[in-house]
């Protein structure tokens, strides 16, 4: 029988083989998901009236818990892994097409997403007017903020391959230098401006020093504690800093010295329009927008320039580096003062926007975040960086705008308390999904003939 | 110290090297000849590969003077006057002489202009081959794009001063047949075209001295052969000369002027290639016999 028939018999058996391997693995997931939960889901200890500790069962929860993911873990055995073979074995017919898609789509993306970003508070304005206030200074002066962290970090862990963990101290550094400085001396946003990216610089190279014969995890652990020095004596040295009251009261940036406020000299009043608080959110949306252009220039400038292919021959092989003559060390430091200047830049804009800081805008979260970003954005890629940016932080905002989930969750529910998880959540998927990131392949600096991309494979990481 | 067309390039004068209780190098003393091929032979773990990393920089030597000029070779007479000195370097004229021991490894490339390949390919893979070609002129484009400033504020004052960059790296990509790959990440080249690159780009840094660990390693035949004819045209057409650490012994007997052979650190041939074939002690070394052979070879050569 099997000899006469064998093409029918054969993917008969195959399925049948299929299916007892993906029961026998969903019942091995049953198992260890319910040994997991058992503890942690299945018992509770809960307080009595008498203030005594009492266990409680939660077996009907756990079970349907762990039903759940027997199922989900069923249903990818059975239905997804074979789509996705039969997908892989699929011809790629439609790749030619689908190829010339994506590099229209490739071309088209950066002047379009520029556009509408130097549009976007005119768009707000004209289609919402009530909550032009919140959606300009929430989404994109914050966005804009958080796309400009994410490019100067870029620079030390995508393009170097240094994984900095403390990078929120630069920007610390930057908004510090701009309140105590704007306060203490009256001098105006624009001097500070550039004055904070260089002692925010000086700091990059004054902990670079020490630091960069360190490598890998050793580098990420101290620049972590250097991170947390920062903070910690920003807390502690009261006279200097006002410690955890922070600093308030920071001059606010002014137009070329005309404010943005409601009096005679003010900004209204000199171009003759009624008062308004979104004048100044403008002004700042399109500063912070400016800032992170030049920071987007220098940074395509550099690429292109013996340093910044330096910085990513670092990254490469440093060895090979040194057999060609390449002072391994200078260029690290360079590679840290740039991207810790950027930090500064957006730090003294920061203390400027918000008029107010404390330590606690400073906390490891902040660096961790930024390098969320730049990992999810596909590290080196300004474009990816930018996108990881938008969803990361527009992400957050907009789980504060979700209210209708109350109606679903009950009223008790805060959206934004989950925030973290549906982070976390986001980002195992991007990791397995697109494990280099949104934009995983790498643009070369320099071409002799053809600008061709290279394959994110082929890159290395970096270590330290 | 001699002067004259004969002067060496390089001088390695009682080079130890231990780590810890293993003495890898042991009182070595050789010299690689002004524009020619000197290779280092001896069996696995003979200690070459330590030899190359002492000469440029990547180990602190334990004892012994690495000592490098450049020019003629007339500047030799001032080598005891650099030692005694304590500097690195003496220039005199249009010459000078390096001590390498006493130099970190970027500057032994940027300075006294040693270039080298590794055993264990290491390219930048991620990089295009052009891209490859352009970082291995860094220091160069570094002064032309006047540290960083101009290139960002007068970006075409520097891209004119690129374009000799580009010119070296198309002429050494056109010698290792390279060119047509140049768009292409060094990753994806093949084994052999992976060798060739990582000698085109060191000859980008313009070297005085040019070191290759086992170039000819995973090459085939063919290969093999086009290797010797690219090391022959630099030999002929650059000042460049060679220290060379192979294992095939094609290439090693086909081109090189003179064969310093190692075994367990220590030199136990020096000569020409004809001299060094003959040599019992080599053959007992190198080609490897019988551990019962041993003992008669080695009475043999009075050892
Ligand atoms: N960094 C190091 N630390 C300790 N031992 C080392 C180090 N580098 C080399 N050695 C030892 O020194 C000896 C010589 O090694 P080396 O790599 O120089 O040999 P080689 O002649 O290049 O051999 P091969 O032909 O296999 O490349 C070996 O025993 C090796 O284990
Ligand atoms: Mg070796």
């Amino acid at each position: 029988m099997a000899v006469a028939a064998p093409d029918t018999a054969l993917p008969h058996t195959a399925a049948r083989a299929n299916l007892a391997h993906a029961l026998k693995d969903a019942a091995i997931t049953a198992l260890i998901s319910f040994a997991l939960l058992l503890p942690l889901i299945g018992f509770k200890t809960v307080q009595n009236m008498r203030n005594e500790l009492e266990l409680e069962t939660r077996i009907p929860l756990l079970l349907a818990i762990v039903a759940i993911i027997t199922a989900a873990r069923l249903f990818g055995s059975l239905v997804i892994e074979p789509w996705r073979e039969r997908r892989a074995l699929r011809p790629h017919a439609e790749d030619a097409r689908l190829t010339a898609l994506k590099t229209t789509f490739a071309n088209w993306f950066t002047p379009f997403a520029m556009g509408f970003v130097l549009v976007y508070p005119l768009i707000i304005m004209v289609f919402f007017p009530q909550g032009a206030l919140k959606w300009i200074d929430n989404f994109g002066i914050q966005i804009l903020i958080y796309i400009m962290l994410g490019w100067g970090l870029n620079i030390v862990v995508g393009l170097a391959g240094l994984l900095d963990l403390g990078y929120v101290a630069f920007y610390a550094v930057g908004s510090y230098a701009y309140a105590l400085l704007a306060k203490e001396f009256g001098l105006s946003f624009w001097i500070l401006l550039p004055l904070a990216g260089i002692l925010s610089a000086f700091w990059g190279v004054l902990l670079g020093f020490p630091v960069l014969r360190l490598r890998g995890d050793y580098l990420a652990i101290v620049t972590l504690a250097f991170g947390e020095i920062i903070r910690l004596i920003l807390i502690n040295w009261v006279s200097f800093t006002g410690g955890y009251a922070g600093v308030s009261g920071i001059p606010r940036p002014t137009l070329f010295g005309i404010p943005f406020n409601a009096t005679e000299q003010g900004f209204a009043a000199t171009f003759g329009l009624e008062f308004n608080p979104i004048h100044r959110t403008l002004f700042l949306y399109y500063v912070i927008l400016a800032l992170g252009l030049v920071t987007a220039y220098v940074t395509i400038r550099l690429r292109q320039l013996p340093v910044g292919r330096a910085w990513e021959a670092l990254r490469e092989d440093e060895i090979a580096c040194r057999s060609l003559g390449i002072n391994t060390t200078n260029t690290k430091l360079t590679a840290f003062a740039m991207g810790a200047m950027f930090a500064g830049f957006a730090g003294s804009f920061f203390a400027a926007r918000q008029g107010f800081i404390s330590p606690e805008s400073f906390t490891f979260l902040e660096s961790a975040t930024i390098l969320s970003i730049v990992v999810l954005g596909g590290m080196g890629s300004m474009i990816g960086v930018a996108v990881a940016a938008v969803v990361m932080i527009g992400g957050t905002e907009i789980m504060r705008e979700l209210d209708f989930l109350k109606y679903i969750f009950g009223n008790d529910f805060d959206p934004t308390q989950y925030r973290m998880l549906i982070f976390g959540f986001a980002m195992v998927l991007i990791m397995i999904w697109k494990p280099r990131g949104l934009v995983g392949t790498r643009e070369p600096s320099a071409f002799y003939k053809e600008r061709r991309t290279i394959l994110g494979s082929h890159v290395k990481e970096g270590h330290g | 110290m001699t002067a004259g067309p004969a002067a060496p390039v390089l001088r390695v004068e009682h080079l130890t090297m231990r780590f810890g209780g293993l003495v890898a190098v042991d009182d070595l003393s050789f010299a690689a000849a002004r524009g020619g091929i000197t290779a280092l032979i001896g069996p696995n773990g003979a200690g070459k590969t330590t030899v190359f990393n002492c000469i440029t920089g990547f180990y602190k030597p334990t004892e012994g003077r690495i000592a490098l000029a450049h020019g003629d070779g007339a500047i030799w007479d001032e080598v005891d006057t650099l030692t005694d000195r304590g500097t690195r370097s003496l220039h005199r004229g249009g010459e000078a002489l390096f001590l390498l021991e006493r130099m970190p490894d970027y500057l032994v490339t940027q300075q006294a202009r040693v270039a080298r390949t590794f055993q264990n390919i290491r390219l930048f893979t991620g990089m295009t081959v052009f891209e490859n070609m352009l970082v291995a002129q860094h220091n160069t484009l570094m002064v032309s794009s006047g540290y960083t400033l101009i290139g960002v504020l007068a970006p075409h004052i520097y891209g004119r001063a690129e374009k000799a960059a580009v010119e070296k790296a198309r002429y050494w990509l056109e010698q290792t047949d390279l060119l047509e790959r140049a768009d292409d990440p060094a990753g994806d080249l093949p084994y052999g075209a992976q060798r060739r690159l990582e000698i085109a780009r060191a000859m980008c840094t313009d070297p005085v001295l040019l070191c290759l660990d086992e170039p000819a390693a995973g090459l085939n035949p063919r290969e093999s052969h086009q290797l010797n004819e690219l090391l022959l045209s630099i030999r002929r057409e650059h000042t460049t000369s060679i220290l060379l650490i192979e294992h095939d012994m094609s290439v090693v007997m086909q081109i090189s002027d003179h064969v310093v052979v190692l075994d367990y650190g220590v030199k136990i041939s020096d000569g020409t290639p004809e001299a060094v074939r003959n040599d019992q002690k080599v053959v007992a070394a190198y080609l490897g016999v019988e551990d019962e052979e041993v003992a008669k070879v080695e009475a043999e050569v009075g050892l």
